[in-house]
């Protein structure tokens, strides 16, 4: 154990994966962490507050977070997030589609030893054949 | 029907549902490939999403024969002898706002290749409210707005349909009758898979867990291939053969826990990942996902790999279904309409800004009025809004679009004739003006409240009669 190691700043893009939809004018965001030992750090730092203050105007109404400690994963429920949603809305992501990466943008604080082990997840390995045509 | 049966019982050990669609719309080769690509016992295709409804409902009242989903019919023509051949029987919802209709034609089809002989087709009708609803009004049903509790009697004049969400008991009914097809209109998604399992294994409508399993495994199967590598975010690049992925199947077991999974040699993943993705999708509170025959909690499911392909899910707990069902009313709610132009580099993104700026005040001077405006630059900003940032100078081009929403159709109309003038009268480098005009679309807009089941249940039917 490395005590109080040194805090370093990763996108939750390397510790969770996410999937959105919609009902309504709500979105949800799932977020479901790769290592179940990082679940601890998705309670504790993000939480409805901390999502509400990432997405900011991109939300008008409340940010609702239930947690599945059974899958390591956490749902939110982003209200008034659609512009009326579903066939009312203007947005090109009228049903919330990829609110789910707009949510894996945010920053947490994790021991270093963390950060190296997540470093790069989430993005395409350079060199893979997914860049190609 | 299945295999490893159970002599003793009569009952199978193993039930196989497959999913077939995720929507209207999806994969028209997702079917097939579930049909031939292995062992099944029931194809479930689910067609309808919230906005479904009044689509069809407008499909309708242009044309009385229509209302449902005619992708059906034609995936009906090409599998229907393989089922009867093999007894793979199909549960749908297919039958939107016209279950009848869509029944008949199904029938037609059958006809047409030859399938038939005793084969039963079930028809569930009863869902729909539309004629009812002045009725359910004076006897004190106000189906209030699930979310603001406005009475729909604000927005009457206004609703295309009206329809309840039926659960899994008119359609085993129908599978009792022995139909090799079920056509329903609004059918929950989930009851469409947990159905047959009710109807093979003889589970009891108050044993409250082996439902809430089936409402799990219906949620999985719910959404095709959403389960089965489909729009997965973790490592999708490592996700193999896309193009011919396997749509999930589940695979059940009497005491309720079943194997998630797909056949072997298809392409896409079954993973804990993939599962797990499709578990939360369009998830409220996951402690209580509430349906016409039982309330499952979604924190109760345990998950564990079992083998390439095969999550396995047990544990899953569930308590009764409550006194209520939910409606999906459609309501017409206005105009709205979208127009696009691209502007290219350099300042991009500040060209096509000022470019919304000059049709804003265009708008203004023509006194037209909107109950929203709204201005995104796709390839910058419309998906993660503040989030992206400024954008820099040397971005390559953007398109700006701007989507317009109202009460008055004219002021919509008049909009949708500002966008063109803007290529010649706005800030230069601007192209992508192909399409025409943007279309003016009525706005048909989503109810959703709840009613007392007494008041609506007795007038659901179920008919089952031969092909």
């Amino acid at each position: 154990m490395s005590g109080r190691g040194e805090m370093v700043e990763v996108s939750l893009l390397e510790l969770a994966h996410a999937r959105s939809g919609d009902k309504g004018d709500t979105a949800n965001v799932g977020l479901i962490v790769y290592d179940e030992e990082d679940y601890d750090i998705i309670v504790k730092q993000v939480t409805p507050e901390q999502v509400k203050h990432h997405f900011k105007d991109m939300i008008r109404g409340e940010v609702e977070r239930f947690r599945l400690d059974n899958l390591c994963a956490v749902n939110f429920l982003l209200h008034g997030a659609l512009d009326g949603g579903g066939t009312v809305s203007l947005k090109t992501d009228a049903q919330g589609k990829v609110l789910s990466t707009a949510l894996l943008r945010m920053k947490v604080e994790v021991p270093r030893e963390v950060a190296g082990r997540v470093r790069g997840r989430g993005r395409l390995p350079t060199g893979t054949a997914g860049e190609g045509g | 029907m299945s295999d490893k049966g159970a002599p003793s019982s009569g009952r199978p050990g193993r039930v196989r549902v497959a999913s077939g669609q995720g929507f209207w719309g999806d994969d028209l080769e997702a079917p097939v490939r579930q049909i031939e690509g292995g062992q099944i016992d029931y194809l479930m295709l689910d067609y309808l999403a919230e906005v479904t409804m009044s689509i069809m409902q407008k499909q309708r009242s242009r044309d009385p024969r229509a209302g449902y989903a005619r992708d059906f019919v034609a995936l009906m023509e090409r599998i229907l002898p393989a089922c009867i051949e093999r007894g793979i029987r199909v549960v749908t919802n297919a039958g939107g706002v016209s279950p009848e209709e869509c029944a008949r034609a199904v029938a037609e089809a059958g006809r047409r290749v030859g399938a038939g002989g005793g084969a039963r087709i079930g028809v569930v009708t009863g869902d729909d409210l539309m004629d009812r609803l002045d009725d359910l009004a004076s006897a004190g049903h106000p189906l209030a707005h699930m979310e603001t509790g406005e009475p729909l009697a604000s927005v009457r004049d206004r609703v295309r349909s009206a329809n309840l969400y039926l659960g899994a008991r008119p359609i085993v009914r129908a599978l009792e009758g022995d139909a090799t097809v079920v056509v329903t209109g609004r059918s929950t998604d989930t009851a469409l898979t947990y159905a047959p399992l009710v109807h093979e294994f003889g589970w009891s409508w108050g044993d409250w867990d082996r439902l809430a399993s089936g409402i799990v495994a219906g949620h999985i199967n719910e959404c095709g291939a959403q389960a089965s590598g489909g729009n997965c975010s973790a490592e999708w690049w490592s996700i193999p053969d896309l193009s011919e992925v396997g749509f999930p199947i589940v695979e059940a077991s009497p005491d309720g826990s079943f194997v998630v999974t797909k056949h072997s040699g298809s392409g896409g993943a079954v993973s804990l990942r993939t599962v797990k993705e499709q578990i939360l999708y369009e998830m409220g509170d996951p402690s209580i996902y509430i349906t016409p025959d039982a309330t499952a909690d979604f924190t109760t499911i345990r998950l564990e790999e079992d083998g390439s392909d095969r999550v396995r899910v047990h544990g899953v707990r569930g308590a009764p279904p409550t006194d209520y069902l939910k409606v999906s009313v459609a309501y017409g709610a206005g105009y709205k309409a979208v127009g696009t132009l691209v502007y290219a580099w350099p300042d991009a993104a500040a060209k096509a800004r000022a470019g919304a700026r000059v049709l804003r005040e265009r708008m203004d001077r023509l006194g037209l009025a909107f109950d929203q405006v709204l201005v995104e630059l796709v390839g910058w900003d419309s998906t993660h809004g503040h989030l992206a940032g400024h954008p820099p100078p040397d971005i390559p081009e953007v398109q700006l679009r701007v989507g317009v929403r109202g009460g008055d159709r004219a002021a919509v109309e008049r909009f949708t004739r500002e966008i063109a003038p803007l290529v010649l009268t706005g800030p230069p480098s601007v192209t992508g003006f192909s399409g025409g005009r943007p279309r003016v679309q009525e706005i048909v807009a989503y109810w959703p409240a709840l009613i007392e089941r007494t008041a609506v249940e007795p007038k659901v039917s179920v008919e089952v009669r031969e092909l």
